[in-house]
């Protein structure tokens, strides 16, 4: 149920088929829906998480590439009532900006992060990323990424909720309607955790990236299902605790 | 009021609580660190906030986002540490985020030594980081000038919503002296700073930096900084044969050096700047036209601050040879200072401009 359409949504800059998109409006819409919409900022990470400047309503401030998570650090803690959400893709968030955002999380910054994994840096044209698939083709592994030499897939939901101390942790994806109800009821969940002041919380999602995955967006919705949950599985790797 | 003993890092660090400081961010740095240190239990004591981060990368982007929220926000470092905030420097720059760097410099390239120095002259007063821009860049001699360089730096940063660099060195911060610590002043309510209501954002003038006319708009206000920031400390410019140029520690050692000079006749003069950017050209303006050198006196390697010299006697048409004395890591004694520049006069020295 959209009750506000964000002005930029009209004229945005996405690719045909990519989550950032629906992402950026199930955010907006939680926003609303929680009676925060004037009472937040987003710190935007660098890549097609870029996009999100002008699309989201509201405050936001585009950080440098992977820092996003140590801004939103300086923000709360500056308006510890404001809600302070992070807007990364996984190169800003799990590659570069690894340490930042490890480092949050080992504090348990009271903060929401939200990651878009595409499996790929996108924004520049399709290189490999920490969380490209196994065997998969990028600009950069031009003959499947041979994880023997790059290192395997990274999971940093995983790694987050098995070992620091933070509120709440999950895995969405935006590739079906079934996934996209889960997916807003987790935004709602690692907000409501924030606004509580139960602590750190990251929501990854799990987004087509067509252009760069040379598949249509259907294709690319499919290849979700088929090859990229069962690498990245969709769920909540740390609950809230009990209320 | 009553004067009292204090160490450099500490005393610069209570100063910027004084005036306001009230978030800081960083990372353990010798010869920097006290300041690190006393801000952890000073800051939560008076209302502030304090985070050891986990490098300085992330300080300086916590204190972006700190200061992006109305925060008077600080972070301090050192030599190696200081190459890290680069990126945070250029990014708040491009943004008009107004906040402090207290450099407490040591001495030298990659891992140096933790002696004290002046080798990142040009990396505070040239940007440092990609892109163009400044940073108006103090240059204290003394733990007084420590102390008010730091209370004022925040009132500074905001009105020219530029980022302000302390470049302490590592003896200044070391050393104690006694000063008078000002009393505690209540910072004017930023109208622009994010509150999360959507309705102020960063501000009109950051937006005009962004924004298409954004070179012209960032050009403007350093031109107003290059006017109104003109500070420096003289002596005997007027009829000067030969004028000292120094700053900082080495600064206040070469004005003791040139007041030697003087009293066994040399006709030597000294500027001493208070700031090193913007860099004091209107103080040549007022050196003898006749003059017949200017030495700059400087803990570098090869000469940095050197080039500003022969550029500001350049602009104010004192067309005179420029000598450079680089004493490296440590601060110059008063006899070697002394003793540089009769050889300078003597016709012992080759010019370096």
């Amino acid at each position: 149920m959209v009750k506000k359409l964000p002005e930029g949504l009209k004229s945005h800059q996405l690719c045909p088929g990519c989550g950032h998109g629906i992402i950026l409006r199930l955010l907006d819409e939680c926003f609303e829906e929680l009676g925060i919409a004037d009472n937040k900022i987003v710190a935007l990470g660098v890549g097609c998480s870029c996009n999100a400047n002008g699309i989201l309503g509201g405050d936001d401030f585009q950080c440098a590439h992977g820092r996003a998570a140590a801004v939103a650090t300086g923000m709360k803690l500056t308006r510890p009532n404001v809600c302070i959400v992070s807007y990364q893709g996984d190169g800003d968030a799990y590659v570069i900006g690894l340490n930042e955002t490890l480092n949050a999380a080992y504090r348990n910054e009271n903060i929401t992060v939200i990651t878009v994994n595409n499996a790929n840096f996108a924004m520049t044209g399709g290189q490999m990323s920490w969380t490209t698939l196994p065997n998969q083709k990028t600009t950069t592994s031009v003959y499947g990424r041979n994880c023997d030499a790059t290192g395997a897939p990274i999971h940093v939901p995983e790694i987050i909720a098995n070992n620091f101390d933070v509120a709440y942790v999950a895995r969405a994806s935006v590739n079906d309607v079934k996934h996209i109800n889960q997916a807003k009821k987790m935004i709602k969940e690692a907000l409501t955790a924030q606004m509580n002041g139960e602590g750190y919380s990251l929501v990854e999602f799990l987004s087509g990236c067509p252009t760069n995955w040379h598949m249509t967006p259907a294709q690319a919705n499919k290849h979700i299902e088929e090859a990229v949950i069962p690498e990245y599985p969709v769920g909540v790797f740390k609950e809230r605790k009990a209320q | 009021m009553e004067k009292k003993l204090w160490k450099g890092n500490e005393a610069v660090v209570e100063a910027a609580v004084r005036g306001g400081c009230n978030f800081f961010a960083g990372y353990p740095i010798t010869p920097s660190t006290e300041a690190l240190e006393y801000l952890s239990w000073r800051l939560p004591e008076v209302g502030g906030v304090f985070v050891q981060a986990e490098n300085e990368i992330a300080s300086i982007n916590m204190v972006t986002g700190a200061s992006v929220c109305g925060a008077r926000a600080l972070t301090a470092t050192s030599g190696p540490g200081g190459s890290l905030k680069c990126e945070g420097l250029s990014y708040a720059s491009r943004n008009a985020v107004p906040f402090v760097l207290l450099n407490v410099q040591r001495w030298g390239t990659g891992l140096g030594t933790l002696d004290s120095g002046q080798t990142d002259y040009f990396k505070e007063t040239k940007g440092g980081g990609h892109g163009d821009y400044r940073n108006i860049v103090f240059a204290p001699a003394s733990m007084q000038e420590l102390v008010d360089m730091a209370y004022e730096a925040w009132d500074v940063a905001e009105k020219y919503r530029v980022v302000v660099t302390i470049l302490s060195e590592a003896y200044l911060g070391q050393m104690m002296e006694s000063v008078e610590m000002p009393e505690f002043k209540k910072p004017a309510e930023r109208d622009w700073a994010l509150d999360g209501t959507g309705k102020k954002g960063i501000g009109a003038y950051s937006r005009a930096i962004r924004g298409g006319d954004g070179t012209k708009v960032l050009g403007q206000t350093y031109e107003t900084i290059k006017e109104e920031m003109q500070r420096w400390e003289e002596y005997g410019l007027e009829d000067a044969d030969y004028v000292v140029v120094g700053f900082g520690l080495p600064g206040r050692i070469s004005m003791e050096a040139v007041h030697k000079l003087r009293e066994e006749g040399y006709k030597v003069g000294m500027i001493r700047p208070k700031l090193v950017w913007p860099y004091p050209v209107k103080a040549f303006e007022k050196v003898n036209p006749n003059v017949k050198g200017f030495i700059s006196i400087e803990s570098s390697d090869f000469g940095q601050m050197v080039e500003d010299v022969a550029l500001a006697a350049k602009k104010t048409k004192r067309n005179a040879p420029v000598y450079l004395y680089a004493h490296g890591k440590g601060v110059p004694g008063v006899s070697t200072v002394a003793e540089f520049c009769k050889s300078v006069m003597n016709g012992e020295e080759k010019e370096v401009f």
